[in-house]
């Protein structure tokens, strides 16, 4: 089975409206990166030079990715990628 | 035009006093399509902050699984100021991730903690773009 990547309501823009769209790969960046290629520009929300963007989350399997590895966290057949924005903002 | 229930209205200030000086926020979640605000849900301010709010990363994901399982959505997403006016901020616009949300601010800027004065206003923020909207407080 495939890995099921949720897409946040900002970013279905990327994917036809999709909630949810499968992919394959055995990291994560494997992952954003086949994901990327059949939905282009969704990579570049995500990571920015080395890592994942500031401000964005990722979870697999309710795990936040930046205690797993970051880009290489492993990801198995059936596992979860939430990928989350964070809601924010300041005074100025 | 925002139509949102006069209790809601409510609670979104009473939250804003409550957490007065930091920056309080929250969303009020509807049916998907509904554009019908019916469920204020408090979020807790990773922050803490008198100048910044994040919502609690693992509440957030908590709630998009429930409105995921609930084919719910964010309806209106709040968050209050307490020394400048309820308008959005430039952080506040960069950080905008729901367009189809309602982006209202309540500010304390005038009374704190206390009863009195407070403002409220409502937005809509897509690519960077703000436009006020109307408000109608909805009677029982």
């Amino acid at each position: 089975m495939a890995v099921e990547v949720k897409i946040p309501t900002i970013l279905r823009t990327y994917t036809d409206g999709q909630k949810t769209v499968n992919s394959t790969g055995s990291t994560l960046a494997e992952v954003i990166d086949d994901v990327d290629s059949r939905h282009p520009g969704l990579k570049d929300r995500i990571v920015e030079s080395a890592g994942l963007r500031r401000f964005v989350n990722v979870y697999v399997n309710d795990e936040d990715v930046r205690f797993s590895g970051g880009l290489s966290a492993p990801i198995a057949d059936d596992d979860v990628v939430v990928v989350l924005p964070a809601v924010a903002g300041g005074a100025h | 035009m925002l139509r949102i229930p006069r209790d809601q209205v409510d609670e979104m200030i009473a939250h804003a006093r409550t957490d007065h000086p930091d920056e309080a926020c929250g969303v009020i979640v509807g049916p998907e399509g509904s554009d019908q605000p019916t469920r204020l849900i408090r979020m807790t301010n990773a922050e803490r902050s008198p100048t910044f709010f994040r919502f609690d990363p693992l509440e957030q994901l908590q709630l998009v699984k429930e409105l995921d399982a609930a084919d719910e959505e964010i309806v209106v997403v709040y968050h209050s100021h307490t020394a400048t006016e309820a308008y959005p901020s430039r952080t506040d616009i960069s950080y905008a991730a729901e367009p189809q949300a309602h982006y209202l601010l309540v500010s304390t800027a005038e009374s704190g903690r206390e009863e009195g004065p407070v403002s409220v206003r409502s937005y809509r923020i897509l690519d960077g773009q703000v436009s006020e909207e109307e408000i109608e407080v909805l009677r029982p």
